[in-house]
């Protein structure tokens, strides 16, 4: 085992075992099929996916759009520009309240798609300047994110490493292997545009298996970026990899992009358009056959599901069981989805819940005879199981947090607004994903994610 | 349960905000929330959550100390009646027993309860369920021929004093169920020291015989350690003491299902022991060769056996909240405690019984011990970042 603190050493085998931390194992595990999802007619794309985004609108109702047109830019950041998945005719600017854009709903060409035409190269002849514009004309750039903070990467940023996960090992995940392999040469000029923007300091992270046969779909010419990387969730996760690899200090950037995504960007140079379909995982135990299907950014929820779930009984969930959101069968497809998960709502008291042996109650402390068959996949609903308390148990974090960090300690930091403090406790290293577990498990019920939303929030006003 | 449920869900309107008892919400919702876990579901960003919650967390800790409540229950029974020298089957020394330990029981939990639930009402915060165990914390450790009335001051004062003006169950800095035994200790010193360890409620025509001592080990030690009764009398728990604390045996029963659990650290436990020893061993030592009687040369493990020290170390030490906080900082508050409770045995002979007054002690001194693990992180993190 190498431990990667400190400077990198590149050898043939790199292998970071990562003992805490826990896999939840649910029912509505995803059979290997892609099938086709119902055509949406309507396609939205909402400017919310996006962390401190302020849309300035460049399109208006009844214009017609091609796919990788550019749809609003950012206020903030007028460099950022948002694009169109499809092409069509935009139909509807759907506003909040205080006249905030929620949805840019486009009506889609049913014929065929048109797209905007980019530049066919091979990324290697390509300076880091063009490539950079390219990704940003076509708005592939805002699939490029940054650490710390979570949001979209500043292209004019040097960042000190580009982070690929080619594995999620959140509960059903989608294998992502799988996807990969549909699109091969695809995802190997996609890692090639990362490369040269990287200044060739990539890394990634793919699935230590234990017979030493590592099953991957990474081309050969990026096996010296590669990390096999061993142990139970959130192994997976971008922030515990970067962690564990490179880890951010104060005034540091390191940028991170799906693998999903990357082919996207790959399609951007191998193909010369804005191609934004990819191959969404249906799961959870209220999906009647869990399965990968084709999608496209902005499509209807109801539509990838094949047909409308009751929003009283059935969560669904744009993302994972740990750290997706909410959403419902009327909702559009979000930028970076690539997994929905419908699970019961669990809005039944339970009698006497808190005395029964509980058989069929998943917690990481032994207090309920689950424990007794670790084997079992289980059928879990949105319920609390108690409510919120003070903390009292101590340790519980620390057991699912495979980081050099004090959770507990960095938490009151950030409840007591310690600036100082956060810093020192490593408040720049985390993402609230990485927490996720932590959320899971306590039994005080604190919403730990939220608390280190803040902290980040805080912490980015300050800085 | 759907009567149950109907009827709750028919006086609900009643107790919530604009309704004619809104006051009284948090007592209605500790109720409600003790018949029906709620059926609150998760909002922010997690979507499932662990089936544990704290009340069944702080009943896990109940059910770890029943093995103690009933040994020592009949161990009240065996010792009132080894006093008068009558041999009696196991069901009348229970009996006995339960008759003695009961109301001390419902005592406790009535009176700390009830101001529990007046704070709650008062300032509309809602019940927390750290009181589950204290209730049945103080009785244990406890003598069994306590005035009740001493049980209920002593609950109200570790529920006022030691809980509610810190914020409650989680904000507190010392063990209330110890808190609320030394504050009797220090109060009613007659009720709490001496040849009180046995009730000896007079029988029809028995006298307690001439063979019967008050003193307990921990005072025999002081004299001679060897004249303390055997290590199996101690393990088993066949002697005088609180109710609850003489079984070690008993307390390695609860302290199986905590560490089993999760709920109790084992760091914890582990260290109290391994400091102990560590300390006892030091000091048979250094202890004076030419006096094989001193209480220097007194075994480690006796001190393990001894009084309340398996209870301290299984069901005290291990209170998450009072006891350090960092994995690191567990280690060393274990073992601080375990050895400074043998130095204050040997070298304090006028208060044999450290086990309170330590755990208290470290307790304050927690939060410097995760202090320093935490200055200790931070340094090293500082370390990491300059030598990239």
């Amino acid at each position: 085992m190498v431990k990667h603190y400190g400077k990198l050493v590149y050898t043939m085998s790199r292998t970071i075992t990562i003992k805490r931390g826990y896999d939840i194992k649910l029912k509505g595990a995803a059979e290997k099929t892609i099938s086709a999802s119902n055509a949406s007619s309507i396609v939205a794309i909402k400017p919310t996916d996006f962390r401190f985004v302020k849309p300035k609108l460049h399109v208006s109702p009844g214009e017609s759009i091609k796919a990788g047109e550019c749809l609003f830019h950012d206020k903030n950041r007028p460099k950022l520009r948002f694009t169109s998945p499809v092409s069509g005719e935009i139909a509807e600017i759907k506003l909040g309240p205080k006249r905030k854009i929620e949805e840019i709903r486009i009506l889609v060409d049913k014929a065929q798609t048109h797209y905007k035409p980019f530049q066919k190269s091979n990324p290697a002849d390509l300076s880091r300047e063009s490539i950079t514009e390219q990704l940003i004309e076509s708005g592939c750039w805002n699939y490029i994110r940054q650490r710390p903070y979570n949001l979209i990467a500043e292209p004019e940023d040097t960042p000190k490493a580009i982070f690929v996960s080619c594995f999620d090992s959140a509960p059903l995940a989608p294998d992502l292997n799988f996807i990969i392999n549909q699109e091969k040469e695809n995802f190997e000029s996609g890692l090639q545009v990362l490369q040269i923007l990287a200044n060739d300091n990539l890394h990634i992270g793919i699935k230590a298996v234990s017979n030493g046969n590592t099953e991957t779909s990474t081309p050969a010419s990026f096996e010296k970026y590669i990390h096999h990387i061993k142990g139970p969730h959130p192994a997976g996760n971008i922030g515990i990899q970067i962690h564990h690899i490179s880890p951010i200090q104060k005034g540091e950037v390191v940028w991170h992009v799906h693998p999903q995504d990357v082919i996207i960007i790959g399609r951007l140079f191998t193909e010369g358009r804005y191609r934004a379909d990819r191959i969404v995982v249906l799961t959870g135990e209220e999906v009647s056959k869990p399965r990968y299907v084709k999608a496209i950014t902005g499509q209807l929820i109801s539509d990838l599901l094949g047909g409308e779930m009751d929003a009283n009984t059935i969560r669904i969930i744009q993302g994972n069981v740990l750290f997706g959101t909410t959403s419902s069968s009327r909702d559009f497809l979000s930028f970076y989805t690539n997994q929905i998960t419908a699970i019961p709502e669990g809005h039944e008291p339970e009698f006497l819940g808190w005395l029964l042996p509980g058989f069929n109650k998943l917690s990481l402390s032994r207090t309920f005879f689950s424990w007794l068959s670790p084997n079992k996949d289980y059928s879990l609903n949105t319920n609390m199981h108690g409510e919120e308390r003070a903390f009292v148990m101590s340790g519980q974090y620390d057991k699912v947090l495979p980081m050099d960090i004090l959770p507990v300690f960095l938490l009151k930091a950030i409840l007591a607004k310690d600036v100082e403090k956060m810093e020192a406790l490593g408040i720049y290293e985390v993402s609230e994903e990485d927490f996720a577990l932590c959320e899971f498990v306590c039994t005080s019920k604190i919403d730990v994610q939220q608390i280190i939303a803040e902290g980040l929030d805080l912490i980015r006003e300050e800085g | 349960m759907k009567i149950l449920r109907n009827l709750i869900d028919k006086v609900k309107p009643n107790f919530v905000k604009g309704g004619k008892l809104e006051r009284w919400y948090p007592a209605f919702e500790a109720m409600e929330t003790f018949m029906f876990s709620p059926g609150e579901v998760t909002g922010h960003k997690v979507h499932v959550r662990d089936a544990v919650d704290l009340k069944r967390t702080m009943i896990t800790v109940v059910i770890a100390l029943i093995p103690t409540l009933l040994f020592g229950i009949w161990n009240t029974g065996y010792q009132h009646y080894l006093a008068y020298g009558m041999e009696m089957t196991h069901m009348d020394y229970f009996l006995f027993g339960l008759e003695k330990v009961l109301p001390i029981i419902i005592v406790s939990y009535a009176v700390g309860l009830g101001v529990e639930f007046i704070f709650a009402v008062v300032k509309g915060h809602p019940i927390s369920e750290g009181y589950l165990v204290t209730g049945m914390l103080i009785p244990l450790v406890l003598p069994v021929t306590i005035p009740l009335w001493m049980v209920g001051l002593a609950a109200i004062f570790c529920t006022l004093i030691g809980k509610e003006i810190f914020g409650g169950t989680g904000m507190n800095f010392m063990n209330p169920a110890l808190l609320a035994r030394a504050f009797l200790f220090f109060a009613f010193p007659a009720f709490m020291s001496g040849e009180i360890w046995t009730d000896l409620s007079p029988e029809s025509g028995q006298a307690i015989i001439d063979a019967y001592s008050g003193a307990t080990n921990l005072v025999i030690y002081d004299a001679n350690y060897q004249n303390m009764q055997s290590i199996a009398d101690m393990f088993w728990g066949f002697e005088q003491g609180s109710i609850g604390e003489t079984s070690v045996f008993a307390c390695l029963i609860g302290a199986f299902i905590l560490i089993l659990t999760g709920v109790g650290s084992w760091k914890i436990m582990v260290s109290v022991f391994i400091g102990a020893a560590a300390m006892g061993l030091f000091f048979n030592g250094i202890a004076p060769a030419n006096d094989p009687t001193h209480y220097l040369h007194t075994p480690f493990y006796y001190h393990w056996l001894m009084g309340g020290f398996a209870f301290g170390a299984v069901y005290m030490a291990t209170d998450p909240v009072t006891a350090a906080h960092t994995e690191k900082g567990k280690l060393v508050y274990g073992l601080l405690i375990g050895g400074l409770i043998v130095i204050i045995r040997a070298f304090n002979p006028a208060y044999p019984e450290a086990v309170m007054m330590v755990i208290l002690l470290m307790n304050v001194h927690a939060p410097l011990i995760d202090h320093i693990v935490v200055q200790n992180h931070i340094k090293k993190r500082l370390r990491r970042a300059t030598q990239q």
